[in-house]
């Protein structure tokens, strides 16, 4: 009698999570694969910082695209506006000799800009996402190919570069990055330290938490993974600088969308609208600033790419809103809104990453390449939808049961007989 | 007597919770017009589903005979097979094809597969069309129609199927006088054909104008049929069948306390949201004080949902004019969030679409109207939300494991709960619930009524939209009805009953 509630639990915990740790485990399962078929090369300490620095653009995309999705709408355009502010800050920098420190900011508030010009026509006039983003990818394409007059330009300032692809001072000539360790540790720390105050805290207000074991054996499993990860960078440079950048977008955005209001009502605007509406909720204001928060990290993956290509081309970010689009569904985002995380985002974004750098260096061609993430993506969807199918029929049968528990309150002559068919089943159960 | 073209045994159709159809029967002879009465809920449309197969056989049990046989339909084309076509109160068209393509949506007529025949298409259509006196181009586009003669478009579709019985869900109901006369004059035309109709409606004007029985339903019963050739039937009668229970249902004792006027609605106007000039809301007023529970009655689109949403932050309808004061001040309410800000909370009819945010728990559905009050410098405090629900959930007697539950996997009386406890978080100094306690059982309707009563002993005003009768006279201190957009009349809780409060609600312009 006792281990069946436990057991369920068990399941219904398995259950209720797999969306959110499905993809973590594909993640490991492909980084294994991926290890073997490589021969070890995937993991060593150079690769790794290669995998991070080659996809730092389509994470800071699929962050911002997590949003926009979990509103339920999509971004098309987030290619070519990569493409333009990319071209644009380039050409302040280069031919307007504009210091950096100016032109960032610009190029920013341009993606914001974008945004809000998007936001408008989706937000306020209603016209659906995908064409007003289909139109934006057209236009900001267009007027890349007007800055750039159809030619690459380059080279840019090297402390514009160094964004890109520099890392943080090592304190040492030689032997692993000391500044990098240090940070481990720090961000060790402060893991930790949230653990056991989260654990406090709820002990305080009397809510479920875990036991003081089950803590210590997470935080130490944190330190363990934190420290290794911070000792493989630090044998090669140490962290690089957009490392930094994307830490910093993944924790900030995780607060936001986890504990503020604003997340809150991201959520519930694409949860359900009509809802969140009559619950005081501005969704079209809501929606208009998700586009712009788009814009903004689109032209933030600009000023990366570009930096990290060394120049503006005409065809820069193309395809990228389309990795970016994956990454959130891979990450467990629906496709009705409402649902998604900004880790899974970072997940998602890291599977395909791992996968195309892995099948790059076992020297797979481009085109198996396109073919093998298209399933993969396809899979992940796939497996997402049959997994909350299953949670459904569970629930179905939950919601039953319920029925059936709460049948004690309706007058006895409205009990089906199949009720007591199963209760006589039942009872003879427990003796043998 | 002889010559019964339909009867329904025995159906019974429960779905979880609710006995929708208590042991109905139903005796439809052939060639009359036979109308099918009762209040919003009484099981008309139950029934209907159940005889044109939306519910199949094996869904409910009794039996259904046609022409003397039984019949077990699996589904809506079983039931056309058999001659019976059902015309829904939203009309089943596709508005970007032709009046044409529509009829014979379907049921094409083809020469070689596939292949439509336009010609015969067209000819066709033109005679049907003919038969329902509708003089319209068939290649026409269904949405240039006005809603009347879309109304005839899909008669003709039934028609268009050798149909024997025909089944009108509320078919004036969107319909203005002159259209509706039509309408009932064709549907006489149709009895010479030798056509059998069977008429929902609210209007007991038509009803006796045109019906030759009518079938009164309530609580999911037969109570009676009435021959208007036989006797006397007269809109008193029908009322008396259709309200006729005892106040049997328990409600909480009420001693209230009713202060001054805190909430007027004056000259509030309002026109439909995509329909222009039709007026939903016209002109109408109300009050509501200190600790007071006001009703508002009303049959099914008489507007009383449009007032709601509309003065909760213009969620509904165009609006026109009107002013809501509180406390003697006009309010500014442009949006949900203004209305909120004034005081003003409302908790929608249709629970699963407006209410509640079904992937979401149950936490974050009861925060969700006032997250400002668990969050800091718009930084959610995680505990003290968790904290507040669960207070909200206990105060709620919410029945789940936790307020980390799915709002989707509760019942429909546990939702209402949380729906209401949202509401409750907010504080409201107005709380205008619309329908709270449709399709929900009555242990917990009882705990929504008690819930209602403590608020407003406690100094909110309540303003009650059900269409419920009983509930309203157990509830409310004061009741307003509602027809046609207006307030038609308003009793006070010792003079109001059943009758007075049918006569105000049917109450039609003159």
């Amino acid at each position: 009698m006792q281990s069946t509630p436990l057991l369920h639990t068990v399941r219904d915990l398995v259950r209720n999570n797999a969306r959110q740790y499905g993809m973590v485990i594909a993640l490991a399962v492909i980084v294994v694969l991926f290890q073997i078929l490589t021969g070890g090369l995937l993991l060593r300490p150079l690769n790794i910082t290669n995998v991070i620095m080659q996809n730092s653009y389509v994470l800071i995309l699929a962050v911002g695209m997590m949003l926009v999705i979990i509103t339920g709408h999509i971004d098309l355009s987030v290619g070519s506006v990569v493409a333009l502010t990319g071209a644009v800050s380039t050409v302040l920098m280069t031919s307007w000799g504009l210091p950096p420190l100016v032109v960032v900011p610009l190029a920013l508030a341009m993606g914001g800009l974008i945004g809000a010009w998007q936001g408008f026509w989706i937000a306020y006039v209603r016209i659906p996402a995908f064409i007003v983003t289909l139109a934006g990818m057209l236009i900001f394409r267009g007027l890349t190919l007007v800055v750039l007059g159809g030619r690459s330009i380059g080279p840019l300032p090297p402390s514009v570069r160094m964004w890109a692809s520099g890392f943080i001072p090592g304190f040492t000539e030689d032997g692993p990055h000391l500044l990098t360790l240090a940070l481990g540790v720090a961000g060790s720390a402060i893991l930790v330290w949230i653990q056991w105050r989260v654990r406090a805290r709820n002990l305080h207000y009397g809510l479920p938490a875990l036991s003081a074991g089950l803590t210590a054996a997470k935080s130490a499993a944190t330190v363990v993974v934190v420290m290794l990860f911070a000792y493989m960078l630090a044998d090669y440079n140490g962290i690089p600088i957009v490392g930094l950048l994307l830490l910093a977008l993944i924790v900030g955005y995780s607060f936001m969308m986890k504990s503020t209001t604003a997340g809150r009502r991201i959520y519930a605007v694409g949860g359900s609208e009509k809802a969140a509406r009559l619950s005081g909720v501005k969704t079209r204001r809501t929606t208009f600033w998700v586009f712009v928060n788009m814009g903004v990290l689109s032209a933030l993956a600009g000023l990366v790419f570009t930096a990290r290509l060394n120049a503006a081309t005409p065809g820069a970010g193309e395809m990228f809103e389309l990795d970016a689009i994956a990454a959130a569904f891979i990450g467990g985002a629906s496709a009705s809104g409402g649902v998604g995380t900004v880790i899974g985002a970072i997940v998602g974004a890291l599977v395909m990453g791992v996968m195309n750098n892995g099948m790059s260096i076992i020297g797979l061609g481009v085109d198996w390449q396109q073919a093998i993430k298209g399933l993969v993506l396809l899979a992940a969807v796939a497996f997402d939808i049959y997994n909350k199918q299953r949670v459904g029929t569970g629930r179905a049968g939950g919601t039953a049961k319920k029925k059936g528990d709460g049948g004690g309150t309706l007058p006895p002559e409205r009990a089906e007989p199949a009720k007591e068919d199963t209760a006589e089943a039942a009872a003879p159960g427990p003796p043998r | 007597m002889s010559d019964v073209l339909l009867r329904m045994r025995g159906i019974t159709k429960e779905f979880p919770g609710v006995v929708a159809l208590d042991n109905v029967d139903l005796r439809v002879e052939r060639g009359e017009i036979h109308a099918l009465m009762g209040e919003n809920g009484a099981g008309k449309s139950t029934l209907m589903k159940v005889l044109s197969g939306v519910y199949p056989h094996g869904e409910y049990s009794g039996e259904i005979l046609l022409d003397g046989e039984v019949c077990a339909f699996h589904g809506i084309s079983d039931s056309e097979r058999a001659g019976i076509a059902i015309i829904h109160q939203e009309l089943a068209l596709v508005p970007q094809l032709s009046v044409a393509e529509n009829i014979y949506l379907g049921n094409e007529r083809t020469r070689g597969p596939g292949l439509i025949d336009w010609g015969r298409t067209a000819a066709m259509a033109r005679d049907v069309l003919g038969r329902v006196g509708l003089d319209e181009d068939p290649t026409a586009p269904v949405s240039t129609l006005s809603v009347g003669r879309q109304q005839l478009v899909e008669i003709a579709k039934a028609l268009s199927k050798r149909v024997s019985l025909l089944i009108l869900d509320e078919p004036t109901s969107a319909l203005n006088e002159a259209e509706s006369d039509n309408l009932l004059r064709l549907l006489l035309e149709l009895k010479e054909q030798g056509i059998t109709s069977i008429l929902i409606s609210h209007k007991l004007g038509e009803v006796t104008r045109v019906a030759d029985s009518v079938t009164v339903l309530r609580d999911g019963r037969t109570i009676e049929t009435l021959s208007t050739a036989s006797g006397h039937v007269d809109e008193d009668r029908i009322i008396r069948g259709m309200v006729g229970r005892d106040l049997d249902e328990r409600y909480p004792e009420r001693s209230a306390e009713i202060g001054e006027v805190r909430f007027e609605v004056r000259d509030w106007t309002v026109d439909h949201p995509t329909q222009v000039g039709r007026r939903v809301v016209d002109g109408a007023g109300l009050e509501v004080r200190r600790g007071e529970i006001v009703g508002l009655a009303g049959l099914m689109g008489a507007g009383r949902t449009e007032l709601a949403m509309s003065v909760f932050g213009r969620s509904y309808g165009r609006y026109v004019h009107g002013t809501v004061y509180k406390d003697g001040a006009p309010l500014r309410l442009h949006d949900v969030d203004d209305a909120i800000s004034a005081g003003i909370a409302y908790v929608p009819e249709d629970r699963k679409e407006l209410g509640l945010i079904l992937e979401d728990d149950i936490r974050r559905n009861l925060t969700l109207a006032g997250l400002g009050r668990v969050s800091r410098r718009a930084v959610i405090d995680p505990a003290r939300e968790a904290v507040a629900a669960e207070e909200m959930r206990t105060r709620m007697r919410v029945k789940s494991n936790g307020v980390y539950q799915t709002t989707g996997d509760l019942s429909g009386g546990n939702q209402q709960k949380v729906v209401l406890g949202k509401w409750l978080f907010a504080e409201p100094d107005l709380l205008i619930l619309d329908e709270p306690t449709r399709g929900i059982d009555v242990g917990a309707k009882y705990e929504i009524y008690l819930i209602v009563q403590r608020l407003a002993a406690q100094g909110a005003c309540v303003l009650l939209i059900s269409s419920e009768l009983p509930e309203l006279l157990g509830m409310c201190d004061r009741i307003y009805a509602m027809c046609e957009g207006r307030i038609t009349g308003e009793i006070p809780r010792e003079r109001a009953d059943q009758e007075s409060l049918m006569k105000l609600m049917t109450m039609t312009k003159a």
